[in-house]
């Protein structure tokens, strides 16, 4: 399978800020592949990089085996994004809008086709109204009519669920599956939303102070070898400070309130248990804490790079 | 002149000279005074009139094409001139240019003979006798033969000289003029630049140049309707 | 290039700050016929003043003198200097305005080249500034000649009085709203440049006006050490070059000799150094678009 997106050694440096450093990562075909970090860690920045609103300052993008350089065009005739969140002509219609950026995309498309294409994202009805009415949710279907209004073949998406609501959330989701597994669109997402990002993404690429931390498939990353056990103690702080001193401690990742968090093998879960048994720590709970979450905060709290782990 | 009599030819070539000396003492005779009232005579034929002409302004400072305009004149000094359906820059005094004007009030004026010009013209000089009344000074330039005034000069306290020259040839008959140049003083002329907002096409820079300069008015007259009557209302503008 | 013109075009006439420019000037227009319909007695008057001592001015004089040309070229004389604010509301709104909106960055996630998107936008802001000049004329000219009737044009230039024929007036004022579209383009050309910098409308209008002004009075200074150095550069300089129009030449015997130009070099020079500072502001725009990183 062939990756749609090859980036090398992306580099983006604003005055004396590296927002983007020596970034390299392959979006595979047909997936969607899910891109996080925390605020500033330089997702938008590579997402416009990608998108040629940015130009790097180093490294090379290739899309469709094309340098993005080179054959902007070519490629981003068949992209489609929504950056942020969808800022559209509030004075004009959804209908105006859509017609609008058809035309930038360089497509030929009829009043019956612009309609159909509100229909398929619930905006038929209002396809004469201000988009100025319109709710956040609308905003955001028809920032998604806008960006698959010329069937594209890859889809970026930047926080596509921000500002929606529970239902909005979920009918995203299943949209970017729908997108993918029936329509064999490749998607890139970037999201603050792990557990959505959890439920969706194939593959996954976490990026802290502009650096990779982490990429690979969701099956791989989260292999069955390693978990995340959180303790629940009385006297956590205490607890933690004599932990330090012991072999356990290269098992611990945090500590959070009265929880303490260790990433270990499964198979020495049971030496973890019976060494807190014998120090004598008083177990509240002891619960495996393998979210996608606490994986997340482990790699870009402590700002570790980490391999995939496998078997 | 001394005369000399041979006795012989005395009778012959002495009743010619005798002719001669009468003749040119005879046209001597005529005073200033005979002069200026047989003008007047001939010019107060002239009840009125309404002429068609071409006007010509040359100002300094205007640029203004060539007028069609009709001259109108009721005795004794009513006198208009009309651009039909344009806009002429008509100089105060225009009323001067008709030279009937001058004649209307002999009687307040002193009539001083001057002699002739180079041009063999008669000069006459008017000074009025109040000393308050505006003209200071006209002096009449005189064709006595056909009894013209071919140019005028008046001078004036509030506007300066007047100048007036008349060309006859069509209508000498009636002691009207088919051209008249009349000049005038006129002042300077400027506009501040923030009112104007002048695009400087450098065109203007010889203001200097323009200032107390005189102005002339041509007139060459196509047509004259002499003496058919007209209403005192046309010259109420 | 055409579809993205018609797209730029369909967007600025669908704002409703688009109409307050025509709105502007058809209220100034008319303001100013109405006042002169009333009173351009007094304002004839004080055009006169200065040489009323060396002219007659009988009251049928001032009538003509107050016909529609010269009313057209005394509205364009005030107007022409407030356009530039309402050709700047919109040129200066064409790249900030869609950054301040969000709408820029989807639009180049397009793919339309920058070069493209940037011409488009000058040229749908040139034809809204010759939209509104065309409608200036209409309401400055026709409608002055419908209130005022036509007679022969006498212009007042600072030390000297131009005077055309009735028939000699109408070809000049095209000559002129020509010129003046390429003048007022000058202006949207600066404002879309400066629009290019900013997040936000407002920044790039000011800027225009600011920079009009400041240059408009050197222009106008008349102080040795500007005429020399910097007044023949500065475009305001020759935005008013469309008077030249009016400006005849006369014989010499100062008669004016019909369908001349004083100094038509002197125009068509003016004209050539605005087109310069179109083709500079514009190719620095985009230039600086190109390479822009678009953070909006």
């Amino acid at each position: 399978m062939a990756d749609i997106i090859v980036a090398k050694n992306l580099f983006k440096q604003f005055n004396e800020i590296k927002a983007v450093d020596d970034l390299s990562f392959s979006v595979p075909e047909g997936k969607i592949y899910g891109f996080l970090g925390q605020n500033g860690a330089g997702k938008s920045t590579t997402i416009r990089m990608l998108l040629t609103l940015i130009s790097p300052t180093g490294g090379k993008i290739e899309i469709f085996g094309m340098d993005l350089k080179k054959h902007r065009k070519e490629i981003l005739k068949r992209t489609g994004a929504i950056i942020e969140r969808p800022d559209l002509y509030k004075y004009l219609s959804a209908l105006e809008n859509l017609r609008i950026f058809a035309v930038l995309s360089g497509i030929k498309i009829t009043q019956k086709q612009l309609i159909d294409q509100l229909e398929k994202v619930g905006l038929s009805e209002r396809a004469n109204s201000k988009v100025k009415t319109y709710s956040q949710g609308m905003k955001q279907r028809l920032g998604i009519a806008i960006a698959l209004i010329h069937d594209p073949q890859l889809i970026i998406l930047d926080e596509p669920m921000n500002g929606l609501d529970p239902q909005g959330i979920a009918d995203m989701r299943n949209l970017i599956l729908h997108l993918s597994r029936e329509m064999k669109k490749t998607i890139l997402v970037s999201s603050h939303l792990l557990s959505e990002m959890e439920l969706i993404a194939d593959s996954m690429l976490i990026i802290d102070k502009g650096k990779k931390m982490v990429e690979g498939k969701m099956a791989e990353l989260f292999a069955p070898s390693e978990t995340i056990v959180e303790l629940q103690t009385n006297h956590a702080a205490e607890t933690y400070e004599r932990i330090l001193k012991t072999d356990l401690k290269k098992y611990i990742l945090s500590r959070k309130g009265d929880n303490i968090l260790f990433r270990i093998h499964r198979k020495n879960v049971p030496m973890l248990v019976t060494d807190l048994v014998k120090m004598d720590i008083e177990i509240i709970s002891l619960s495996p804490k393998h979210s996608l979450e606490n994986y997340f905060l482990s790699l870009t709290t402590e700002n570790q790079h980490v391999e995939a782990f496998k078997d | 002149m001394f005369i000399v009599f041979k006795r012989r030819q005395c009778s012959k070539y002495s009743l010619v000279a005798l002719f001669f000396l009468f003749y040119f003492m005879k046209a001597n005779a005529q005073t200033a005074e005979e002069i200026v009232q047989k003008i007047k005579m001939k010019l107060e034929k002239i009840n009125d009139y309404e002429a068609e002409g071409k006007m010509k302004t040359n100002v300094a400072f205007i640029k203004a094409p060539l007028a069609t305009v009709k001259v109108f004149y009721k005795k004794p000094d009513k006198l208009l001139i009309l651009n039909q359906s344009g806009i002429s820059f008509i100089p105060k005094g225009s009323v001067n240019i008709n030279i009937n004007n001058v004649f209307v009030n002999m009687h307040a004026f002193d009539v001083i003979d001057a002699g002739r010009d180079n041009a063999g013209l008669r000069v006459i000089k008017l000074l009025p006798k109040d000393d308050t009344a505006d003209i200071v000074l006209s002096t009449l330039y005189v064709d006595e033969k056909n009894m013209l005034v071919k140019k005028s000069k008046t001078t004036t306290k509030e506007n300066g000289t007047y100048e007036l020259e008349m060309n006859y040839a069509k209508f000498l008959e009636y002691g009207l003029p088919d051209r008249i140049i009349f000049s005038f003083n006129t002042k300077d002329y400027k506009l501040p630049k923030g009112i104007t907002l002048d695009y400087d096409d450098g065109s203007e820079k010889n203001g200097d140049k323009l200032k107390n300069k005189r102005g002339t008015v041509e007139i060459s007259y196509k047509s004259y309707i002499i003496n058919k009557g007209i209403d005192s209302k046309v010259f109420n503008r | 290039m055409w579809k993205l013109l018609k797209i730029e075009l369909f967007k600025i006439f669908k704002r409703p700050r688009t109409y307050i420019a025509f709105g502007a000037i058809a209220a100034i227009v008319f303001l100013f016929q109405i006042a002169l319909w009333f009173d351009g007695k007094t304002y004839i008057e004080l055009i006169l003043s200065n040489i009323d001592a060396s002219f007659d001015f009988s009251d049928q004089f001032k009538t003509r003198l107050l016909n529609g040309y010269f009313v057209c070229f005394a509205v364009l004389n005030i107007l022409l200097i407030q356009m530039p604010l309402l050709v700047a509301l919109i040129a200066g709104d064409v790249i900030a305005g869609e950054a301040n909106m969000g709408t820029l960055r989807l639009s180049l996630t397009k793919p339309v080249g920058r070069t493209q998107y940037m011409l488009g936008k000058f040229f749908a802001s040139s034809i809204y500034t010759v939209l509104l000049l065309l409608f200036l004329a209409v309401l400055a000219l026709f409608g002055s000649i419908l209130l005022f009737g036509t007679n022969d044009l006498v212009i007042f230039r600072s030390t000297s009085i131009h005077q055309m024929s009735r028939d000699d007036i109408f070809w000049r004022y095209i000559a002129a709203f020509g010129y003046a579209a390429v003048a007022l383009t000058t202006v949207a050309s600066l404002a879309f440049l400066l629009s290019v910098f900013a997040e936000n409308s407002i920044g790039p209008i000011i800027a225009t006006m600011s920079i009009v002004i400041v240059f408009t009075i050197l222009s106008e200074m008349n102080i040795p050490l500007y005429d020399r150095t910097i007044k023949p550069y500065l475009f305001t300089t020759h935005m008013v070059a469309w008077k030249g129009f009016f400006y005849v030449r006369s014989n010499e015997e100062g008669a004016t000799i019909k369908g001349s130009i004083e100094n038509l070099p002197a125009i068509l020079k003016s004209l050539s150094v605005l087109l310069i500072y179109i083709f500079l502001f514009v190719s620095s725009a985009i230039w600086i678009f190109k390479r822009k990183d678009i953070l909006s």
